[in-house]
């Protein structure tokens, strides 16, 4: 066991899986020489060779479309995306031939990629390099996403991921990169270092995809939130009060509706947080979802908390990103609703 | 003075050969008392506002991103120097030299980057997305290569007007891999569009080498196939790129379609801030610094000729150092803008 940071999760992750499998290869933008911009990737090409971990030029739909080549064809690519901001040039090859191939094929290609892109605001990247694209995935059959919170998960689902013969959209929080950043821009963050989750194995363990975890126990109101927002929500769980039970769906397609149907009908209160807009946001699907099977224990309307329906402003940053205020205004909303 | 032929910055291969062999862009002349002077003044503001930009973000008055351009200065003051009104300018992140150029307020960029009201994107933009009706520019575009489209329209607007102006669109080495680049030059190309892409390779995309990520590395030829004319220019020297834009800007004016121009130019600083920029050597750095400096160069031949005396630069550096100077104090005192402009400017 060694205490890292999500991006040494990330980066032991794959390190752990080309070891085992020489088949996962590891490309992108600035990833080889450069080790990747948020450093990723840092000693993988000096260790296994530029012909397993390499440069690309900056062209993210011809990064995506050989990608999918590659893992037609028994490859496994494991590419970042520098931001999730770039991932748009590639959308079309994302979802029309990576998460259609095994369909279109009759099952006789798969396409075992994963797709990592840092995503999500909170480092003042202004419109592009702080969106969170989770639902253009999501709303997409055919494809995988996951996002996790701590670098514990991040390592063990990335391996998984890696592992698995479909496509999976790996969205790794940036602002979690180094701590569990709870939305109190003007505190300091805690560092992984003296969190529980940052304790992680140094060797081969995956975390089944499609499993959320309980991040605290609480009988007054179920919190569904993933990534950054799990860590606001337990901070808001503090500061209220409230004995909110944290959910942290860890992967969104597939969903764990189990947990959260069994979590609504104990509390009767629902709040869904993501940093992504509101409107057509995975919240939306989420809450469509608790309506449908918890409808006769809701005791009060569900409530979203999201970022706003606009771009990422610059100079608005901590009025956009929902932090644990507003996360606990919903909370005191839902329990006198 | 006689023209002289284009230097290639050192390392570098000599210019390839030209897809028409009709343009002149392998030569230029000298630089008129004012025209050096006007070009002294336009880069030195450049690289003195990118300074200050870099101590304000090591202060901690600017978050995010903030790509320099010190070093690049001659590309679009040479450039600029060459358009006249109405001719659009569009650019990718690396775009403060660009709007300085444009004309657009010091203390409008500076209060952009800082997150103030008085900001020309209200502080909601930030460093690389900012535009300006009046003074004709088209941003700043956080997407890598993504204005490249943009400009091209903006060149079909010309067309569709029936007027002559010109659309500059710049991007950079690693932009001129995306696949949307090409798209554009076919389209442009084929509808005959006044547009000159100008490519400012400063041999880094971030932190990857021109030739770790391109096959083709004199991008002046990436129009090739489409036959757009392409030339390789020295972006170091002011003269070279302006002599360069005339004939770009005539070629396009006079509905002959696109044209390419690579400037072969480099960043000093990182790619952004937080690049610490180890893919490459100091020494490298210093020798463009010591042999290629654009403004220096300018420098010395105002000195040589006497066009200006040590003294009189001195007093440009301190009027251009005012500038940037108020624009800081600006970027610093204006408040930031009001929660209600969370919800202005937005389709609801």
């Amino acid at each position: 066991m060694a205490r890292m940071t999500m991006i040494e999760a990330v980066r032991s992750a794959m390190d752990v899986s080309m070891g085992r499998d020489d088949h996962v290869v590891v490309f992108g933008e600035d990833v080889g020489y450069f080790g990747g911009v948020f450093r990723c990737t840092q000693g993988l090409q000096a260790k296994y060779g530029k012909t397993r971990c390499f440069d690309t030029p900056i062209n993210e739909s011809g990064i995506l479309g050989t990608a999918i080549g590659m893992a037609a064809y028994g490859l496994k690519p494991c590419i970042e995306i520098q931001f999730a901001d770039y991932m748009y040039p590639a959308y079309d090859q994302i979802t029309q031939e990576a998460a259609r191939i095994r369909y279109r094929s009759n099952g006789d290609f798969t396409c075992p990629i994963v797709v990592r892109m840092p995503t999500g605001g909170g480092i003042f990247g202004g419109q592009t390099h702080s969106q969170s694209p989770e639902a253009l995935f999501t709303h997409v059959c055919g494809l995988k996403v996951i996002v996790p919170s701590n670098p514990y998960d991040a390592k063990g689902l990335l391996i998984a991921a890696i592992e698995d013969p479909d496509p999976v959209m790996f969205l790794e929080p940036k602002r979690l990169y180094n701590g569990p950043f709870d939305g109190h821009h003007e505190k300091p963050v805690t560092p992984w270092s003296k969190h529980d989750l940052g304790e992680v194995p140094d060797g081969h363990y995956t975390i089944p995809i499609g499993k959320a975890e309980v991040r605290r126990q609480g009988e007054a109101v179920t919190v569904v939130a993933y990534g950054t927002m799990v860590h606001v929500a337990l901070a808001a769980a503090e500061e209220t009060g409230i004995d909110a039970e944290v959910i942290d769906l860890r992967s969104l397609l597939p969903l764990d509706l189990d947990t959260i149907v069994q979590s609504v009908k104990k509390t009767g209160r629902c709040v869904v947080v993501h940093e992504a807009t509101l409107t057509s946001g995975f919240g939306g699907e989420v809450v469509s979802l608790v309506q449908e099977h918890c409808f006769y224990n809701l005791e009060a309307p569900i409530v979203r908390v999201t970022g706003w329906d606009t771009p990422y402003p610059h100079a608005q940053e901590w009025d956009y990103f929902p932090g644990p205020a507003r996360v606990g205004r919903a909370l005191k909303e839902v329990m006198e609703g | 003075m006689a023209p002289r032929k284009t230097a290639s910055v050192s390392s570098r291969k000599t210019a390839a050969k030209p897809v028409k062999k009709d343009f002149n862009g392998g030569t230029f002349a000298d630089f008129s008392k004012d025209e050096d002077l006007n070009a002294y003044r336009e880069m030195l503001l450049i690289r003195r506002f990118e300074e200050k930009a870099g101590q304000l973000y090591g202060m901690g008055f600017i978050g995010g991103f903030c790509h320099l351009y010190i070093g690049q200065e001659a590309v679009v003051v040479g450039m600029q120097m060459a358009l006249k009104e109405g001719d659009q300018v569009i650019t990718g992140y690396r775009d403060h030299g660009h709007m300085l150029a444009c004309g657009m307020s010091a203390r409008g960029v500076m209060a952009e980057l800082t997150g103030r009201r008085g900001g020309l994107s209200k502080g909601k933009g930030g460093s690389m997305h900012m535009f300006s009706k009046e003074k004709h520019f088209y941003g700043g575009h956080g997407i890598v290569g993504a204005q490249v489209s943009l400009g091209t329209g903006l060149a079909f607007a010309n067309r569709y007007r029936g007027n002559d102006n010109v659309s500059l669109t710049y991007f950079g080495d690693g932009a001129a891999n995306q696949g949307q680049v090409y798209e554009s030059f076919n389209m442009a190309a084929l509808w005959k569009l006044p547009v000159i892409y100008i490519i400012e390779n400063n041999r880094y995309a971030m932190g990857t080498s021109v030739s770790r990520a391109s096959a083709q590395t004199d991008f002046s030829q990436r129009g090739a196939s489409f036959n757009i004319p392409g030339y390789q220019v020295d972006g170091m020297d002011v003269r070279a790129v302006k002599a360069a834009a005339d004939e770009a800007v005539e070629h396009c004016r006079t509905g002959k379609g696109p044209i390419i121009l690579e400037m072969l130019t480099y960043r000093y600083r990182g790619h952004s801030m937080s690049d610490p920029a180890k893919y490459r050597s100091k020494d490298e750095v210093q020798k463009m610094r010591s042999e290629h400096d654009p403004i220096e160069q300018v420098r010395a031949r105002l000195l040589e000729r006497k066009w200006a005396s040590e003294d009189e630069l001195k007093q440009i550096d301190k009027d251009v150092r005012d500038v940037v100077a108020d624009s800081a104090d600006f970027a610093q005192s204006d408040p930031e803008p009001d929660a209600s402009e969370l919800y202005t400017d937005i389709l609801i």
